[in-house]
Order: structure tokens, then sequence, then C-alpha cells
């Protein structure tokens, strides 16, 4: 039970994307056209799978104050926790150049059609992220910690996969020139984070976050007029 | 300008405005959205952020010759940890609770994409001085759109700038507050910064139209 309150507030409560803006940057590079969103989506899920346990035995065992006390009595007053970055890097550094061989020698093709974004994931702040979060949250067991990673590298598919497919579509709109790409694009995804936003009440029946259910009211009639350009656009372009 | 020449000062003036990180080469946006609801969060952030760049432009830029290119990524990886754990330590050691609100996001710096960006795109072929200009420069240019996304963030949010009540006070009902205006909380929700970047990027985009895509 444990395990699917995790995964599913990790996938949609917690969305790294719309919740706390991590991997932004990928997110916006990769995301014009659907299979290549696929790809690096895919590729994430892997290395936050791989790499979110793998840090919290390292948090567990070397990196926590006291952590070092499996070595002895002496050793147990030691608070590494400031070497956290540079371990987690490594690791995921690490991880991405393995993920990189095995593609390139398995699948050539979609290793070529991944190309610069392979190593990119290295400087994902999605992944550095999953692991700060694992600490920060302190995530209790290896199981729990396996589940945040794919849990949250799922989360980050789902959300590069519908701005990628919304974004070949939004090509036949008629946006004002000045919004065109980037803008646009962002503020979809706001939009979309709103969306993401009424999850947040799933997993307690909406008891604790009902006066954040208050302010989205207040400004209804705003996005309102958002959505409501967008929809006249299309109609327009329909026409 | 005595001091910088021409092109020199190109390097600081450019990535204010029309080679923007944020709004034009898009890096490092996460970290653009996520701590701008406070305009201190977002001074502080944007002052480590020209610590880090300005010294690791350098570093990088001094090292340049003798990085295999192989492993470039780990040794640049490296060197932004190390200055983004000094940053850290020092964060914690004078600013607690300023570095509770900054949470996982001064970690991130090291994941920030505008510091591999501008390693990789200028620190890795041009000279320590001009690499430290352009790390100056680059994240100047962070911090102008981080200060005017938080400006806004906070004072039609909270109603508040740095903590100070700009509004008057919306329980006393003085101030703005005596006429009926009430703080929009939703603007210190997460989905509205990603607007009001749009909306920056609109408004820049609208006055140069140079920089319209497509």
């Amino acid at each position: 039970m444990e395990h699917i309150e995790l995964f599913f507030k990790s996938i949609f409560i917690d969305n790294m994307v719309f919740a706390t803006f991590l991997g932004m940057c990928s997110y916006l590079a990769v995301s014009k056209k659907v299979s290549t969103a696929v790809g690096l989506g895919a590729a994430v899920i892997f290395v936050l799978l791989v790499t979110v346990p793998l840090n919290w035995l390292l948090d567990q065992y070397l990196l926590q104050p006291g952590a070092l006390s499996w070595l002895g009595e002496e050793y147990a007053s030691y608070d590494l926790s400031f070497l956290s970055f540079i371990m987690f890097i490594a690791t995921i550094a690490t991880m991405v150049q393995l993920v990189e061989i095995v593609v390139e020698k398995f699948s050539p093709s979609l290793y070529n059609s991944l190309g610069i974004f392979l190593p990119l994931i290295a400087v994902n702040c999605a992944i550095l992220g999953g692991s700060l979060f694992m600490q920060s949250r302190e995530i209790p067991t290896l199981g729990l910690a396996t589940t945040y990673g794919i849990g949250s590298g799922i989360g980050w598919f789902l959300a590069i996969l519908s701005i990628a497919a919304i974004r070949e579509k939004i090509r036949y709109s008629n946006v004002p020139p000045a919004l065109r790409g980037l803008g646009i694009t962002f503020i979809i995804t706001g939009l979309m984070a709103i969306g993401f936003m009424s999850f947040g009440g799933m997993l307690t029946g909406g008891d604790d976050e009902a006066p954040k259910e208050e302010k989205t009211v207040k400004v209804d009639s705003k996005l309102n007029t958002e959505d409501e350009k967008v929809i006249a656009n299309n109609i327009k372009v329909n026409e | 300008m005595g001091l910088l020449s021409k092109k020199d000062a190109a390097l600081i003036k450019d990535p204010l405005a029309d080679n923007n990180p944020i709004t034009i080469q898009v890096l490092g946006i996460c970290s653009a959205l996520a701590i701008t609801a406070e305009l201190e969060a977002a001074i502080v952030m944007s002052i480590s952020v020209l610590f880090v760049l300005g010294i690791g432009n350098v570093v990088i830029s001094l090292m340049r010759n003798i990085i295999p290119s192989k492993i470039r990524i780990i040794v640049q990886l490296i060197v932004v940890a190390a200055l983004v754990i000094i940053v850290d330590q020092v964060l914690k050691a004078f600013a607690y609770e300023l570095s509770k609100t900054l949470s996982v996001f001064v970690g991130l710096i090291i994941t920030n994409c505008i510091i591999m960006g501008r390693f990789e795109a200028f620190a890795l072929g041009n000279g320590p001085w001009r690499s430290f200009l352009d790390g100056i420069g680059n994240s100047l240019g962070y911090g102008v759109i981080l200060i005017i996304v938080a400006f806004f963030r906070e004072l039609l949010g909270a109603g508040t700038l740095l903590g100070i009540k700009v509004l008057g006070d919306p329980i006393e009902k003085t101030g703005v507050y005596a006429f009926g205006y009430e703080n929009n909380g939703f603007m210190l929700l997460a989905p509205m910064a990603l607007i009001v970047v749009g909306i920056i990027i609109w408004v820049q985009r609208s006055r140069n139209k140079a920089l319209i895509e497509d």
C-alpha cells in the first residue's frame, strides 16, 4: 500500500515538471517531436530507476551523519553529508555513461536518434533532483526509493509526452507571432501545471488541500479567457 | 566603459536582453521558476549563480587545454560541484532560514544548464578574462529575469517586497486593501511562475521582432 501510494504521489502530485519544475530545460528543448520525446523520456525513467536506489545506498551507508558506524565505533561521529552533491553527481555521470555505451552497443538506431540528448541526461536536473529529494524527504527503505525513482521518471515521461503532442498540434493554430515557440509552450505548461494541481487531493481526499482550491477559484475568470483564446484560435483555423 | 573594450562590454550587455540565457537560450529554467515566490530567495539565488558561474568559467577556461574532450563533462561537473558545495555551506552558516527555503535548489545549481551551457559554449574556447566577463554577463541576465518574476509574484501574491508590506496591511485593511484589493494567492503557486515567464517572453519578442521564432 505504501508503495502504491508513493508511486502515484510521485507521478501526479509531486510531478517533477509541474510541481517542482525539474528538468525544464530538456523538457522545453526536446519536446518538439513526439518520437524524440518518447526516447528521452524512457532514458530518464531508466536512469532515475537506477540512480535513486544507488544514491539511497550511498546516503545510508556513507553520507548521513553517523552513517559510517558500520565501520566501527570510532567512525560514528563523522558527518560526510557535505559530500553528497559530488557523490550523487558522480553516480549519475557514471550511470549515464553506462547507458550510453549499452544503447550504442544494442540499439545503434535509437542511439543515433537520441544524439546529443543522451549525455545531456547527466545534467538534467530531474535526475539529481530525484536523488536530492530522496535525501531530504528521508525515504526509509531501498524498496521505497526504487518506487520513488520509477514513479518520478514516469511522471516526467508523461509530462514531456503530453507537451510534445500538444506542440505538434499547435503548429496548425494561429498563435500571436511574438508568442510562437517558447512563449506559448511556457503558458501551456503553466495551464497543465494548474491541471495537475487538482491531483493534490487525490490521496488525502482533498481535506488538507482545501485552502489551495479556494485560491484557484478566484482567478478562474482569467484562466477561462486564456483557454477561450486558444479555443477561438482553433476555431478560426478550422474555418 | 573605459575599463572594457567594446567587444568585452558586449559580453556583459548581450545576455541582459537580446541573448538572455532564460528567455532566448532556454537555459536554467528550473530554478528560475521554482524559487521565485519570494524576492529575497531570488536575489540570493542570483548571487549564488553569479559566484559559481563567474569562478567556474575562469577555472574551466584555465584548464581548457589540458582537459581531454572525452571526460570533459565529468571534469566540469566536479568543478561546479565543488563551487556549489562552498555556496551551500556558506548559506547554511550565515543564512540558515533562507537555505531552508531554497532547499534542494542550491544543489541543483550543479545541473543548472546555464552553467554547463556556458562552459561548453564559451569557456572551452576563450581566455580567462573574457570567460569571466561572459560568466558575469550571463548570470546577470539570469538574475534580471529571476528578479522580475519574483517582484511580480511577491507583490501580487503576498502584497510584500522583501518581506516589507508595501501595499498596506491586508488584515487591518489599510493602504490599497482599503479600496477592496485582495492578494492573489494564486501568484505564489507554482504554475503562475510559468505563465509570468511566458508573458515576459511575449513582451520581449513584441518589442524586438527579430527574436520571433518560425
